[in-house]
């Protein structure tokens, strides 16, 4: 019980329901800050539509998700950001018009507050602004090794850095929080590695907790402090990789294949 | 609306900007300098081309503001005449009856367009691309009928107009009435681009572009967009407001049928020809409107005279096939192919990076939003 206290995240039998399609049926778990938690289950299963949740793009038809104990159902979409929850997404949003600093530089749009009135004038308070939100991209950038696609639209780059200027995006939120949709999703072996390092990273040195849906499972078992399980939107499992790994639910529901 | 969005070419690198470049400057100052032609020239109608000056900078400001909604936001008006038109009639209205001087029209036209387009982009947030484009011609069909409407008639002068003074420059500054306007209309249009310049490079303006280009995750990155596409709305109609009441001033005559559905078109034709999300762009559009509907007359007489034709060639007819031939050279606007053009020049230079050309964006919405277009 005293976990619960601690939770950064909890969600609390959150069900969504479309039509007659139940996508989320009653889910409950935590996560701790500092962890890498791992969301796992089939297709369809209903990961990204808890993230959605999360993200307010979706409202559950019942169930609470509290963050640092507020009710992130009671908070509107734009400022969940300022909340301190974050997301990449599965097929990767990014502004494609926009140059990849210019994308990572709207990420900072909850942590800065210059309105209409003093941009248009071009107020000292609002360059001052602009011009540390720019220096903080520019760190990200090269944190994420996107130095030399800066200036470049985000539109027409190959999918893998894309990914990257949309984990840096996240990132300049200063995100509690970072829901991770897929990283993985269409990288080769090697980015796929030096993805879980800058997980990792993320973690130790931004101190970010990180919330992770991904199908590749070495890749979120290796990673994960803990690993929840889900299956036609039910949870079937949560613990560590091991013990999910041995969960013979899970066995039966998503790792049958891959455990043989 | 996706395809008119797409059609973008020289949107990158807002943020980036620093200040206006050396080459706008120079223009800016060259169109500062033009009244002073006069001096070298004995053409008896130099008034008419300063005329002509004052048309081409106003409808390059309704440019503008078109631009801010289209260009960096995304979102579509085919009834930008109305708020043109409100404008107008603002300065009219207020220099007959409240007699202000035309100057104190100009902000209180914005501050009324502004408030008319706040109001109309509440509507504007459930409807998007063609439906937005339905819901904003509706304004345009509404405005001209609307201003004959007798109720209002004491201030709008009905079917005919109000007929206004043309302001005189005070005695000191030795200008004739149409180089005082034209630095009337020379001076706000360098004061609304550098307001909309300065918009674009801040956390407003990429905020705004944000949303043209994803808007969900423009919200998930904290962007109020409702409140953003409402305020840009307001913001766009007040600048195409201000070049109505300056339309008002110099032509010193409003009447209902100026402001037709065919003067929003010719905003949206010069918008697409100058190019989207271009600031000087506005300006080509601006001068495209003018120049080419008059060229198109001057051709169709051409024609008729030196082929010794019977009937008169449709000058519709040949604004049109200009139109055509522009649109095929230069797909995405003249500043596009400039912009294309120059890339071409300067070579490609990041081949380490295995990427298009950084201007040339393909067709298509982000992927994530709707399904990757063909």
């Amino acid at each position: 019980m005293t976990q619960e206290a601690a939770a950064l995240l909890s969600v609390r039998g959150v069900s969504v329901r479309f039509g007659g399609v139940v996508a989320l049926d009653d889910v409950t778990f935590d996560v701790q800050p500092g962890q890498i938690a791992g969301l796992i289950g089939p297709n369809g299963a209903g990961k990204t539509t808890l993230f959605n949740c999360l993200s307010r793009l979706y409202t559950p038809s019942s169930g609470e998700i509290l963050f640092e104990g507020t009710s992130v159902l009671a908070t509107p979409r734009h400022k969940i950001a300022a909340l301190g929850i974050g997301r990449t997404f599965q097929n990767v949003a990014l502004f494609d018009r926009l140059t990849v600093l210019e994308n990572v530089m709207v990420g900072r749009h909850s942590r800065t507050v210059a309105s209409f009135a003093a941009t248009a004038l071009r107020l000292p308070t609002a360059t001052r602004e602009f011009r540390a939100a720019r220096d903080r991209a520019e760190d990200l950038i090269d944190f994420m090794d996107l130095r030399n696609v800066a200036h470049w639209p985000a539109g027409g780059l190959p999918f893998p850095i894309r990914k990257r200027v949309e984990l840096a995006r996240a990132l300049a939120a200063e995100p509690k929080l970072l829901l991770l949709d897929e990283p993985a999703a269409g990288l080769n072996h090697d980015e796929v590695h030096t993805l879980e390092g800058q997980i990792r990273r993320v973690r130790d040195v931004q101190g970010v907790t990180v919330l992770l849906v991904e199908h590749h499972m070495s890749l979120v078992m290796s990673v994960s402090d803990k690993v929840v399980t889900i299956n036609f939107g039910r949870k079937i499992a949560e613990g560590t990789p091991a013990e999910v790994r041995r969960n013979p639910e899970v066995i039966r529901a998503y790792l049958g294949a891959e455990a043989a | 609306m996706a395809a008119i969005g797409s059609m973008t070419a020289s949107a990158n690198g807002w943020a980036m900007k620093r200040g206006f470049g050396p080459v706008a400057i120079l223009f800016w100052i060259l169109l500062a300098l033009l009244p002073m032609l006069e001096l070298v020239t004995d053409d008896p109608s130099f008034d008419y081309y300063m005329f002509m000056g004052q048309s081409m900078l106003i409808y390059a400001i309704a440019v503008l503001g078109l631009n801010l909604l289209i260009g960096f936001n995304g979102q579509i008006s085919l009834g930008h005449s109305a708020f043109f038109a409100l404008g107008a009639y603002t300065a009219a209205i207020m220099m007959t009856f409240a007699g202000w001087p035309f100057w104190a029209t100009l902000p209180i036209a914005a501050a009324v367009c502004f408030g008319a387009g706040f109001l109309f982009g509440f509507p504007a947030l459930k409807l998007e691309g063609h439906y937005l484009a339905l819901a904003t011609f509706t304004l345009a069909i509404a405005v001209p009928q609307l201003l004959k409407y007798k109720p209002i008639a004491p201030w709008t002068g009905g079917v005919g107009g109000v007929l206004l003074e043309k302001p005189e420059p005070p005695e000191w500054l030795g200008l004739s009435v149409d180089q005082y306007l034209y630095y009337l209309c020379l001076i706000v249009a360098m004061l609304m681009f550098w307001l909309v310049f300065n918009l674009l490079r801040s956390r407003s303006g990429l905020a705004m572009m944000a949303i043209r280009d994803h808007t969900m995750a423009a919200g998930t990155m904290g962007v109020d967009t409702s409140m953003y596409k409402t305020v840009t709305f307001g913001i766009s109609a007040a600048i195409t407001g201000v070049a109505g009441s300056l339309s008002a001033i110099t032509i010193a005559y409003v009447a209902p049928d100026s402001f037709t559905l065919q003067l929003a078109i010719s905003f949206l034709v010069g918008l697409v020809v100058g190019g989207l999300a271009s600031l000087p762009g506005c300006l080509i559009g601006g001068a495209f409107i003018v120049l080419v509907q008059n060229s198109a007359q001057s051709i169709s007489d051409w024609m008729k005279t030196s082929f010794a034709l019977r009937y008169d060639v449709p000058a519709w007819a040949i604004y049109g096939v200009l139109l055509l031939l522009l649109m095929y050279v230069m797909p995405t606007g003249v500043m596009g192919g400039i912009t294309v053009l120059r890339h071409k020049i300067a070579g490609r230079r990041s081949t380490r990076v295995n990427a298009p050309s950084p201007t040339v964006v393909r067709p298509g919405k982000t992927a994530g939003e709707t399904t990757p277009a063909a």
